[in-house]
């Protein structure tokens, strides 16, 4: 049938055309059938189908569909939809268009079924991205921007290369497991850690998503990093380096996040905190690890969507983010209050909400395999993550001491789409099978026994009594205006001051070189011109007027003479 | 629009909410300590399913969480002594920041774009 063969990126890039052209009810309407359409067209694809051709020596598979690919594009319509609801009342027509564009070049990612095709649209997220973080307008989402635009580009670019030498190695660019045999295989790597905030490489992240717009930051958490952990699935399975990558990962954020002012950064720090429950799934690689990092893939987008959403709310209605300027918002906000509040308890994986069904499946994985050590640190940044974003995002917005500020809850397309997050958040916490039907491997797991439901219960609920505890001592970090130095102090103050340095060192040497020599030259001048400086000699400057005439008396006196000796013999 | 009637500063009501009373607060708190309490003995009641030795020892994930996080607080805000700076550290020039913004300015900022 030909409707199977169009790759879902196809809707989107055309929406992104419609949306250009129209403007008001018909773009909303029009923006809001995409993801739906093309949504219930992936719903009907059965796997195997994929589309190829040839292109010079090499067979591109632009579009290849299976279970692992399936799952992220129905998470990504899901993201899509959401997030366009959360936006229809912006009058930008730069965002709209950027954002259908953004998220089409993110499906075209996931389906993907060579290098080259997943290089394009890896480019692709880039540049459409950036414009939903310059489309805020403020010289400090500009400078953020390209900040992001740089380092994604460089991601892309190690991707080419890395493409290129597994082209030259395996003689096929098709796209599945990859390994670290190779060269090759670790610059894919570098490019996919990248992108998916490995430590060090992670400050893009945190950089750049609080300065997007308020529902830019929406689009943005749900698909860059996802890509790039659908990529390390398919790529890196079982490669051991990334269970420590991911454990590590999941630890050093949570301490960022609980000193961090911007809401909107903290939740960029849990972000990456979330990734690294994914990392670590992967790097053990055993079914049930696999599914558990692709299931909470998929709830991350959207219980990280609720929460950034309502963050955002936040935002747009009081025009700010600092925790040290908000507080006591739930007594005029009280629908974007439990919202938050469902989306803090599905990312903190209370029982009965998303994030527990999946999380715990990374976990028993890690137990299983003999990782006990990354067991305990995940354990540590489960606890940490319901203290930072479960606790500390809706205490600092909407409780806390009281700020003055008396707004509303947001329009209703941001509170309807914030409800079907929630709604998901619940229903998925609820009734897990529903997802697990839809999981690359069928492993039986049941996320509701006795101990885990305890277990879980009983580590939650006494972090808070630590944040109790804490806060009625008086000991919890108050929210303060700041700037924490993280590793992008590197690139942004070390590297700049560093270079800056040297280059005015080697000025400042050029220059003594040049006035040494200089000054060497007008000496050696000064003395040869010394030297030749009398009165009549041969490099003199100055010649009396005599001495003038009297060559002149010579030239005429030989002009004379030879004149006769002309006349003389003709 | 809604964002239309948005106060640009402090306006408090003066009217009292569910947390502005103190004793909600307590009442909350308690429910909270009881809710503990009972999941610590709940530890006794239910058997589960050991796959890591640590988790036999008595009320391993109680004390985990709780000293987990005092820890995580702790070591945050001993970072804070050499991580923190200046909220215009990196770019001097510029003042981004609501507080210090004439509330009419606001709409050129373009957050709710």
């Amino acid at each position: 049938m030909w409707m199977l063969e169009i790759p879902p990126f196809v809707p989107f890039f055309i929406g992104a055309l419609m949306a250009a052209m129209t403007r008001g009810i018909l773009r909303n309407a029009l923006m809001v059938m995409i993801p739906i359409v093309s949504g219930l067209h992936l719903w009907m694809i059965p796997e195997g189908v994929y589309l190829q051709f040839a292109f010079l020596e090499y067979q591109l598979i632009p579009y290849s569909v299976d279970k692992l690919s399936l799952m992220f594009g129905y998470v990504f319509h899901i993201a899509a939809l959401i997030a366009i609801v959360y936006s229809l009342h912006v009058r930008d027509t730069m965002q709209q268009v950027a954002a259908m564009l953004y998220a089409g070049s993110a499906l075209g990612a996931v389906f993907a079924g060579d290098l080259l095709t997943l290089f394009v649209f890896w480019e692709l997220l880039a540049f459409t991205s950036v414009f939903l973080i310059w489309a805020r307008r403020t010289q400090s989402a500009y400078t953020a921007g390209m900040r992001y635009l740089i380092i994604q580009v460089l991601s892309g670019v190690i991707l080419l290369a890395g493409t290129l030498f597994y082209a030259a190695d395996k003689g096929t660019l098709e796209f599945g497991y990859i390994g670290l045999d190779s060269i090759a295989g670790w610059l894919i790597l570098m490019a996919f850690g990248i992108k998916c905030a490995f430590p060090m490489a992670h400050n893009w992240l945190t950089d750049a998503y609080p300065e997007a717009t308020v529902t830019g930051t929406v689009f943005l958490s749900a698909f860059t990093t996802k890509v790039a952990v659908y990529a390390l699935a398919r790529g890196y399975p079982g490669t051991e380096l990334l269970v420590y990558i991911g454990a590590a990962m999941t630890c050093f954020p949570i301490f960022f996040a609980v000193i961090e002012n911007d809401l909107r950064r903290v939740l960029a720090y849990s972000l990456i905190n979330q990734v690294g429950f994914m990392v670590v799934g992967i790097g053990i690689g055993t079914a049930l690890a696999i599914n558990g990092a692709v299931s909470h893939a998929f709830n991350d987008v959207i219980f990280k969507g609720l929460l950034f959403m309502s963050m955002g709310a936040v935002l747009h209605m009081t025009g700010r983010i600092n925790g040290s300027d908000l507080g006591g918002l739930y007594k005029t906000m009280p629908k974007t209050t439990i919202l938050c509040i469902v989306g803090a308890a599905s990312i903190s994986a209370f029982p009965l909400f998303s994030g527990f069904v999946s999380k715990s499946m990374v976990m028993s994985a890690a137990l299983e395999n003999g990782h006990d050590w990354i067991w305990l640190m995940l354990l540590f940044a489960s606890a940490g993550v319901f203290h930072h974003a479960g606790i500390k995002i809706p205490y600092f917005a909407f409780f806390a001491h009281d700020s003055g500020l008396r707004v509303s809850d947001p329009p209703n397309n941001m509170l309807l789409a914030m409800f079907i997050a929630a709604g998901l958040c619940i229903a998925i916490g609820i009734y897990p099978g529903a997802l697990y039907a839809l999981l690359p491997y069928d492993t039986g797991y049941n996320p509701y026994d006795a101990t885990h439901v305890l277990a879980q219960t009983q580590l939650l609920f006494f972090s808070a009594l630590a944040f109790v505890w804490l806060n009625l001592k008086g000991k919890y970090p108050p929210e303060l205006r700041s700037t924490n130095l993280d590793f992008d102090w590197i690139y942004r103050r070390a590297l700049p001051q560093g270079l800056q340095k040297v280059f005015s060192t080697i000025w400042q040497i050029d220059n003594t070189i040049r006035q040494a020599f200089l000054t060497k030259l007008d000496v050696c001048l000064g003395y040869i011109s010394s030297k030749n400086h009398r009165l009549s000699g041969l490099l003199s400057r100055n010649y009396p007027a005599g001495s003038m005439v009297l060559w002149v008396a010579v030239i005429l006196a030989s002009y004379l003479f030879l004149s006769f000796f002309t006349k003389f013999f003709y | 629009m809604e964002n239309n009637k948005r106060p640009d500063d402090k306006q408090s009501d003066g009217k009292k909410y569910l947390f502005d009373d103190p004793k909600n607060i307590k009442r909350l708190l308690n429910g909270f300590y009881v809710c503990c309490g009972v999941l610590v003995l709940l530890d006794f009641v239910i058997h589960r399913h050991i796959s890591h030795s640590w988790e036999n020892l008595w009320g391993f994930y109680p004390i985990y969480g709780f000293v987990g996080c005092v820890i995580l607080v702790v070591v945050a805000t001993w970072m804070r002594t050499f991580l923190m700076r200046d909220e215009n550290y990196y770019d001097p020039e510029q003042n981004d920041s609501p507080a210090q913004l004439n509330p009419t300015e606001k709409g050129e900022r373009n957050v709710d774009a």
